[in-house]
């Protein structure tokens, strides 16, 4: 039995609306055969996984505050991938937008004011874009692949938050834990409804900026641009579009949502500053924005999913013991399978029989 | 025209095809074709782009495998699963696209086809041999990438030849040669055929065919339309099996009297620029003026800096000095193509597919691709937002397509759904359809059918007639022959002066695009 | 045995891993496949070593354990992007990530518990030689191995007929399909190849640098080697010399911490990551040389027609 795959003439709208269902019914099943390989009963840690968080308001609260990061970076990438710019380097984007976010209230603590929040959030922007301006400005300056330096440059981030914060920025009176002083509380992103729930209005800024996103690659000339070169470079240039320009751009979207992540968490989620800020949001939110089909309405959804899985991770853990890191497996597969489900966008797949295959060599 | 098998002398067919078929998909592109080829004859297979001939061909040499029918070689019933067992049985093969390798040097590219662990000195020297013995000189230790094309053929030829076949397929040998280049050709394989060797010559060109050809077996939609001596035939009563009975007439009415005293429109003037990538060409001194009312054909073998002088007069790539080139007037060699284009130029280039469009586009979005600058207050509206109108697309897209008779199976489809014909008319009526005083098309009708082709040729005709200066590069010289009013050729990046029309002929065009034509030299250039 | 031949000796060991996953991802790419997921095969071999290792008792069933590891999980990667013909950038992302969170869960019940170290050679007279018996004659294995496996892909590639082939597939896969190469099948066998590399420098990473498991062990190490063959220009000599050079960086860092020079720690630490960065800079900043290097058909997707 052999596999073929057959181009279709014209893409087929019907599979690309399906396609990431059907990555998440196949990643179901594999979960199911997994929990059954580890003598689970698959049914009810399915249950645990994937509905039991959903459940409860203040675990809802927590999947906003999971999502909130995701669909923000998902977003960002959302535009690099369609614009053929491979930014895998977002999570050190994050951290340089927790860091440079984190500079008012850790050094300048006795500030206070409403004017604290948004100069934060703006500098944890900045500090996510000019951390990404250096693999764009390598990119299209010395043609270097945009690939291995973005990610090399998320060690770089990860080594310098941490030399921060058991160094210089280290809280005096922390006991000598790594983490910076406890924000003031105008320096701490709100919640959306306390009373109910931890979620804050990180959320709300995601939501706004996938909006934002998916209007100008939907309806405006920079979308426009973003997939045209992206699908062949060699056109855009016939277009009179700018590759080099169209990489600033997409890496500079994309650091100033991965910083804006970066300082939600720290400000919101965190209250402070700390070795890890982030459980990997800067690669789950690859995952997140291929599941939403690189459209930023479609991340919303793909964000909550993904975030579910870490929640799903944590639950099955206390109900079922089994490991949390899971969660992590789950995302893989999800990606696996998603890529896999694309394929039936553009091509019919064929299952040719040995038997048919042996009489074509026979004669 | 069924079955009749005609063997040239000997008792049996060499290799005998009968009621082969493939189906892609719905297209049928082979439908029940028969077809005997007897040893030592030169048998031609005629037909227009899209006839069907390169899949009949993949088919007998195993590169494709037919849906229905069968294939007997000498006799003896063969199923041919892959181009490997086609070797091994006898079948040659030279493709019209090279399927040679650019990293690899020549006696590398020749190891790879010869099915036994031969060492790559001794194929070296074979390969000597054989290019001296047949008139075909080639040196195996220098990288492809780095030759020209009819050197890349030879390879491909004496790499055939290395395998001692009965039977040699060439696929358009002559669309990429000289005329010069293409008569050598043909001493080599007429010197093949008084040694025994058949060969099936796939074709286009009428002329040629009657030259050289024993029989010919003409395709048209898929299926054979006749048979017969093309000795016995004229041009015309082969191209009229060839397209039926649509021979198309591109009408050349004289420019308005206005035009030819118009100035330039379009002027190089000292364009030189160096290689870009690891293969391409470098321009050297390039100068052409093209006035209103009149076609400049482009003549020369692919790869001579076609394309990189396109790109230079797009704009794709900009120049070191403003003067070099000049639209309408205006000092053009720093602006980029957009601006050129608000000058009043269109441009459309070789490749469709990933150049003049975006494959998995749709029409309307492939329109927005030339247009949104030059158009920007019908296509896109909201100001500084600069939203996409796809209202407006959706009526320009349909009023291009029925003014160039674009066939299509869908609303919108994208453009790699669309026959090559069809996209190609899409893509000059996206330009025509913004009245360009100034037009510069690269192969405006390779792998195009032969209606869509003649209605391409008029409609540059007649937007030059109007009183715009077209630039035609082609590597078709029938078709320069049709429509230009002076022709040029490139070789080596040099462009030669322009002949009028009348003072041309295709043993001085061959002789330009060979370099020999005292014309080229750079030297006294800049005298157009 | 002297500093220099213990720095020497240290440096030979943190170079192997680079290079034998590099060689791996060299064939791979040389066949036109990019394949970004080296991290996650690597870590996949160190854990699945590590695993069997512990488990038997044996380095040498654990180092099998690891090369199968490796191959398997690149069989994943050439059924996405050779059979159902996916982005190859993104499933090499996919790979990895998958690779990471797997590794983390199968090693966590592995966290802390001894290794088993793979012994070095010891050769009666040879290996006491002065100052170069140590390097020539008493390392472990795998270092051995990793110098006949640069010699083999060189003879591979550019004297045998099938490394000629390879290289055809990488250059122009539309043209080897049209002599009737199978061109899926022998990029198949040069994922398999590139994965069985990654899996057996994991396998090292736990069995003979640092024989133990740690969480994403690898630390970048997969990405280096993807950073190698870029440096290398796709040539297998260069790439033993990159590997060593980073291997030299990233020992005279350690060596540089421990001396206590004054600068955070932290900052020495980034220094293998700077230092990628800089040399992919240094030479990609020729754009016709690179192109002309690159294979032409690298990452591109292929679907015969039939």
């Amino acid at each position: 039995m052999r596999i073929e795959i057959v181009k279709r003439p014209q893409h087929s709208a019907l599979f690309s609306a399906l396609s990431p269902f059907i990555a998440l019914f196949l990643t179901l099943i594999a979960g199911a055969i997994l929990f059954s390989i580890l003598g689970k009963n698959p049914v009810s840690a399915l249950y645990s996984y994937f509905i039991e968080p959903l459940t409860e308001v203040w675990s809802i609260h927590e999947l906003l505050v999971k999502a909130a990061p995701l669909i923000l970076i998902a977003v960002g990438l959302s535009v690099c991938f369609l614009s053929n710019n491979w930014n895998i380097g977002a999570e050190g984007q994050l951290i340089a937008g927790g860091i440079a976010g984190s500079i008012l209230p850790v050094m300048f603590p006795d500030m206070q004011g409403w004017y604290v929040l948004p100069v934060m959030l703006l500098l944890g922007m900045a500090g996510g874009m000019a951390y990404a301006t250096i693999p764009a400005f390598l990119k299209v300056r010395f043609n270097t692949n945009e690939i291995l330096t973005s990610l090399m440059l998320v060690y770089v981030a990860q080594l310098f938050l941490d030399w921060l914060v058991r160094g210089p920025w280290r809280n005096p009176q922390g006991y000598n834990f790594p983490e910076t002083v406890q924000f003031n509380a105008s320096a701490i992103l709100p919640e959306i409804s306390s009373a109910s729930g931890r979620a804050h209005w990180g959320f709300i800024l995601a939501l706004i900026a996938a909006l934002l996103v998916w209007f100008m690659l939907s309806r405006t000339l920079n979308g426009y641009e973003i997939k045209v070169l992206g699908r062949s470079s060699r056109a855009g240039r016939f277009a009179g579009f700018s590759a080099g320009r169209l990489t600033f751009f997409a890496f500079l979207i994309s650091g100033a949502l991965a910083g804006l992540a970066g300082i939600a968490e720290v400000s919101g989620a965190v209250g402070q500053l700390r070795t890890s800020i982030s459980p990997g949001y800067g690669f789950t939110a690859i995952i997140v924005a291929f599941l939403g089909r690189l459209n930023p309405l479609g991340i919303i959804a793909a964000g909550l999913v993904l975030a579910l899985s870490y929640l799903g991770g944590e639950a099955a853990q206390i109900s079922l013991g089994i490991s949390e890191k899971s969660a992590r497996i789950f995302q893989g597969i999800i990606l696996f399978f998603v890529l896999a489900s694309d394929t039936l966008i553009y091509y019919r797949i064929r299952i040719v029989s040995r038997a048919g295959d042996a009489v074509a060599k026979g004669a | 025209m069924t079955g009749t098998t005609i063997t040239n002398g000997s008792d049996k067919p060499l290799l005998e095809a009968s009621k082969l078929t493939k189906i892609f998909g719905t297209l049928k592109a082979c439908d029940e074709i028969n077809l005997a080829i007897g040893t030592g004859e030169i048998h031609s297979l005629l037909g227009e782009n899209g006839a069907g001939k390169s899949t009949l061909v993949k088919m007998l040499f195993g590169a494709l495998q037919p849906t229905s029918g069968d294939i007997a070689w000498k006799g003896q019933k063969v199923t041919v699963t892959n181009p490997a067992m086609g070797r091994s049985l006898g079948i040659g093969m030279v493709f019209q696209h090279f399927s040679l390798f650019d990293a690899l040097t020549a006696a590398e590219n020749i190891a790879l086809s010869l099915d036994e662990r031969t060492p790559l000195d001794t194929i070296a020297t074979r390969a000597r041999e054989i290019g001296q013995a047949y008139g075909l000189p080639v040196d195996p230790e220098a990288l492809v990438g780095d030759l020209s094309v009819g050197e890349r053929q030879r390879i491909e030829i004496i790499r055939c030849l290395l395998q001692n076949p009965d039977l040699i397929i060439l696929d358009e040998p002559t669309s990429v040669l000289t005329p010069q280049e293409a008569d050598l050709l043909f001493v080599t394989l007429e010197r093949l055929r008084s040694e025994g060797k058949s060969i099936l010559y796939i074709s286009h060109r009428l002329e040629e065919v009657r030259r050289l050809c024993d029989r010919a077996t003409v395709l048209r939609h898929g299926k054979v339309v006749g048979q017969c001596d093309p000795r016995s035939q004229t041009a015309a009563s082969l191209a009229r099996m060839m397209v039926g009975n649509d021979i198309h007439v591109i009408d050349r009415h004289p420019a308005e009297a206005a035009a030819s005293t118009q100035a330039a429109l379009l002027e190089v003037r000292g364009l030189s620029q160096k290689p870009r990538g690891p293969f391409s060409v470098s321009l050297h001194d390039i100068n052409l003026s093209v006035r209103a009312g009149e076609i400049l054909g482009i003549a020369g073998v692919a790869g001579n800096g076609q394309g990189e002088l396109f790109e230079a007069i797009s704009g794709e790539v900009l120049q070191e000095r403003p003067d070099i080139i000049r639209i309408r007037g205006t000092d053009a060699g720093r602006i980029g193509i957009s601006g050129r284009r608000k000058l009043g130029a269109a441009f459309v280039p070789e490749e469709r597919l990933g150049h003049g469009a975006v494959p998995d586009m749709s029409l309307t979005n492939n329109l927005l691709l030339s247009r949104h600058s030059t158009d920007r207050k019908v296509f896109l509206t909201g100001g500084a937002l600069r939203l996409v109108a796809e209202r407006s697309l959706a009526l320009a897209t349909s009023r291009i397509v029925t003014q160039m008779d674009v066939r299509k199976s869908a609303e919108n489809p994208d453009a790699s759904a669309l026959s090559g014909g069809n996209l190609q008319k899409f893509l000059i009526g996206r330009e025509l359809d913004r009245n360009p005083s100034v037009m510069i098309v690269n192969q405006p009708t390779w792998g195009v059918d032969a209606g869509a082709a003649a209605h391409i040729r008029q409609a540059l005709v007649d937007l030059a007639r109007s009183g715009s200066a077209v630039i035609v590069i082609s590597q078709d010289l029938d078709e320069l022959f049709d429509i230009s009013d002076r022709i040029a050729a490139m070789v080596h990046g040099h462009l030669s002066e322009s002949v009028p029309i009348e003072a041309m002929n295709r043993e001085r065009v061959g002789l330009m695009m060979g370099g020999v034509d005292h014309s080229i030299a750079p030297e006294n250039a800049g005298t157009i | 045995m002297t500093m220099f031949e213990a720095i020497l000796l240290t440096i030979a060991t943190a170079a192997t891993p680079l290079l034998i996953a590099a060689l791996g991802e060299l064939v791979v790419e040389r066949s036109g496949v990019l394949n970004l997921g080296v991290e996650g095969m690597m870590v996949m071999g160190a854990v699945a070593g590590f695993a069997i290792a512990q488990t038997t008792g044996s380095a040498w069933l654990g180092m099998i354990a690891a090369i199968l590891a490796g191959a398997a999980f690149s069989l994943l990667f050439g059924f996405l992007t050779l059979t159902l013909v996916t982005n190859q950038v993104a499933t090499g992302l996919a790979l990895t990530l998958l690779g990471l969170g797997a590794s983390a869960m199968i090693g966590e019940s592995f966290v802390g518990l001894p290794g088993v170290k793979m012994e070095a050679l010891n050769i009666p007279v040879l290996t006491d030689l002065p100052y170069v018996g140590k390097f020539l004659f008493g390392q472990d294995p795998i270092f051995y191995i990793s110098i006949l496996l640069t010699i083999g892909v060189v003879w591979f590639l550019f004297k045998t007929r099938a490394g000629l082939t390879l290289r055809a597939v990488g250059d122009n896969h539309t043209s080897a399909h049209s002599l009737g190469v199978p061109v899926v099948r022998i990029r198949y066998l040069a994922v398999l190849f590139g994965g069985a590399c990654a899996g057996l420098a994991g396998g090292q990473l736990s069995l003979v640098y640092v024989p133990q498991w740690v969480e994403n062990m690898t630390a970048g190490r997969g990405w280096i080697a993807l950073a190698l063959v870029v440096f290398a220009s796709w040539r297998p000599w260069r790439i033993l010399a990159g590997a060593y050079l980073f291997g030299a960086v990233s020992i005279g860092q350690l060596h540089a911490q421990a001396l206590g020079i004054g600068i955070p720690s932290q900052f020495m630490s980034s220094l293998p990551y700077l230092a990628t960065i800089i040399v992919l800079v240094l030479i990609s900043r020729n754009k016709r040389l690179t192109l002309m290097n690159t294979p032409t058909s690298l990452g591109k997707p292929f679907v015969p027609d039939r």
